[in-house]
């Protein structure tokens, strides 16, 4: 025979180091894959840097002599150096490209590569915004398409596109609404906004910013608006009312015809929270429930890659009163020919003079855009109404397969997103951050958690149309287990998750109390203490 | 004069004409590990009912109501250096606020220690 003298182990020695495993402290700190990431500021210098910029000779600058003197103090990596810190870091974080995103209302929905596909196309992903409008025509004409099919879903007159998310699409709608009542000289009457106890914390937010003061709007103790207690806080000093439909707790506000008539007969305006729009596209179009703005999160209800704060885009479609006051700058078309009104000038031409201005320095959020086009498009009429529908079957089956371990905080069906309380971990001494940082070591990204306010230790399920159902049956199956665990005793456990997460439980009273806002390279930081 | 409650958990407590007012012990509990304390000017007037101060949590902002009428004669500025003291002695030490009333007879509708008590156990 011709040898091979190489020969090694090629079994594990039986028993070894199964005890270690979880002990063995490596020198790098590393564990295989899971690469310990120093921030770039530690590891880099200027003089590593992979980028070699010749020194600027004979130039002059601009800056009227406030040149910067000390050093920028920026990393300096080389180029692989700099593209494995990010591949390192994006390894340590959860996506929704590796597994199922419960994040109720904020709608994490699966991604389709064909909007990628497409919004990588040149014309798109290379165009300037400052590039002529001869140059942009394709650009302009996919802002006017999406803008028709927004309005077509919602069944409203007129939408303002550049909002860049749900947040900023409340205060396009409210400062719509400022400005309405203004032109109705009732603005230093109409004072007050009323909101739901189960509103999500923008809307307030975006209420006071407008100066508006905010009231709350009471529950009815079926997790709906309680109609007879808004219709008693209803008065002429009433700007409009902020209503999120389906609702935070995922239910659809059954009175809401009856809510905007009282909210219209009483001289007000119905904002409409239109985060959770992918609960009822396709089926339903606000603009028969009596909305009179509503913004839509493209980046929820149209997919896009979203999450960690960004980037958003919400459009905000506006009701015949409204319209008048839509923001600039706004897509025209003459004769096949697109244009963008950006000047109050421009705007009185069109006849758009009541405009509230500019609410941002450019169009929108153009990559948003071409992905929701692209959505909507792939999906047809009839896909986006059946994602709809998905979505709420999905959430009811977590909710009727959870439903024997956990306990919903609402009688009956919801719509695209399950609400439980923490009644089921009642004397276990588990609450709803155990439950959500052990959620984390079976290797799912939490559920929403404490939100809405309206019920005590909150879980927010919203699955979302994408997961098959073997994916939410594994999940309901992690769930249950948790559940049984926690009743079962195995409260420390609880109280030590996550353990096989890169960090483990976070201070997060610290981090509030005494946030560190700027980072100070190691030595500077010795030398103060 | 024993201390009384209001129905959305501040604590006050009477001495002449001069309350000193807080958060409860139970509101403290809910709120979780308390991050930050916002106290209005001294000089300024509430009337019942009125936003008053802010407590922030990890969790959640919250205003603090004025539980009665009248005009603030002093605040607890320790408790917004250390806001972790709410925690520790809500119906002591992390009083928020003293306030001269202007309508003493607006005590009479807050509730004794044991009626908070069932209210609270409620809620
Ligand atoms: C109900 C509701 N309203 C408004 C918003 C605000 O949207 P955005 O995060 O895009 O600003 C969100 C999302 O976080 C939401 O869930």
């Amino acid at each position: 025979m011709s040898m091979n003298n190489q020969g090694r182990p090629t079994t594990p020695t039986s028993g070894a180091g199964e005890a270690m495993e979880t002990n063995v402290k490596t020198f790098t700190g590393n564990k295989a894959l899971m690469i310990e990431e120093a921030l770039s500021f530690e590891v880099g210098d200027l003089s590593g840097s992979g980028v070699d910029l010749p020194e600027l000779s004979g130039q002059y600058d601009r800056l009227g002599g406030v040149n910067r003197n000390e050093t920028i103090g920026l990393p300096g990596l080389s180029e692989p150096e700099a593209m494995r810190h990010f591949v390192r870091l994006s390894q340590k974080n959860y996506a929704i490209d590796m597994g199922p995103f419960p994040l109720g209302s904020c709608t994490m929905k699966h991604n389709p590569r064909l909007n990628e596909k497409v919004a990588r196309l040149p014309g798109f992903a290379d165009l300037h915004p400052l590039a002529p409008e001869s140059a942009a025509q394709g650009a302009l004409e996919l802002i006017d398409t999406l803008a028709f099919w927004l309005k077509e879903l919602t069944g409203m007159p007129a939408v303002a596109m550049s909002p860049k998310a749900g947040a900023h699409g409340e205060l396009c709608g409210m400062m719509a609404i400022k400005a309405a009542l203004e032109a109705r000289g009732e603005a230093d009457r109409r004072v007050r906004v009323l909101a739901p106890e189960s509103a999500h914390g923008t809307n307030p937010a975006t209420a006071v910013q407008c100066g508006f003061k905010v009231e709350a709007i009471p529950g009815d103790g079926t997790g709906r608006v309680d109609l007879e207690a808004l219709k008693e806080k209803l008065g002429d000093d009433v700007a409009g009312i902020m209503v999120t439909n389906p609702n935070t707790c995922g239910l659809f506000e059954r009175d809401i015809r009856a809510i905007a008539d009282a909210v219209h007969d009483a001289g007000g305006y119905f904002y409409c929270d239109g985060a959770n729009f992918n609960a009822i596209a396709g089926k339903v179009k606000p603009g028969d429930l009596g909305v009179d703005a509503m913004h839509i999160n493209l980046h929820k209800t149209f997919s896009t890659p979203h999450g960690g704060g960004g980037p958003g885009a919400g459009p905000t479609v506006l009701s015949e009163a409204l319209a008048p006051f839509a923001p600039l700058p706004y897509v025209s078309c003459e004769d096949g020919k697109y244009s963008l009104v950006e000047t109050l000038h421009h705007a009185e031409a069109e006849d758009g003079g009541d405009t509230l201005g500019r609410l941002t320095a450019f169009h929108g959020q153009m990559g948003m855009f071409v992905r929701a086009l692209s959505y909507m498009m792939s999906h047809g009429r009839d896909g986006l109404k059946q994602a709809s529908e998905d979505a709420v079957l999905n959430a009811n089956y977590v909710l009727a397969r959870l439903k024997s371990e956990m306990t919903p905080s609402f009688e009956g069906p919801c719509m695209h997103e399950a609400l439980f309380d923490d009644r089921f971990l009642k004397d276990t001494g588990v609450e709803t951050i155990d439950f959500a940082k052990a959620m984390i070591d079976e290797g799912y990204h939490p559920m929403t958690m404490y939100f809405p306010l309206v019920v005590h230790g909150a879980m927010l399920i919203e699955p979302t149309e994408s997961e098959s159902k073997r994916e939410l049956d594994l999940f309901c199956d992690a769930l249950l287990s948790l559940a049984k665990r926690a009743k079962a005793g195995e409260t420390e456990s609880f109280k030590a998750a996550p353990v096989y997460a890169p960090r483990r439980r976070l201070d997060e009273t610290a981090a509030a109390r005494h946030p560190v806002l700027r980072w100070t390279p190691p030595q500077t930081a010795q030398a103060a203490e | 004069m024993s201390v009384k409650y209001s129905q959305d958990h501040e604590w006050v407590k009477a001495d002449g004409d001069v309350c000193t007012i807080g958060i409860s012990a139970h509101a403290a509990e809910q709120l979780g590990d308390v991050v930050f304390v916002e106290l209005p000017d001294t000089g300024k007037t509430f009337a019942k009912g009125d936003d008053m101060a802010v407590v922030e949590s990890v969790k959640a902002a919250s205003d603090v109501y004025a539980p009665i009428s009248g005009e603030i004669v002093e605040v607890n500025s320790a408790i917004v250096d250390e806001p972790a003291k709410v925690n520790e002695d809500p119906q002591g030490a992390a009083w928020f606020v003293k306030i001269k009333m202007s309508n003493a007879s607006e005590l009479d509708a807050l509730m004794d220690e044991a009626a908070y008590k069932d209210f609270a156990g409620q809620s």
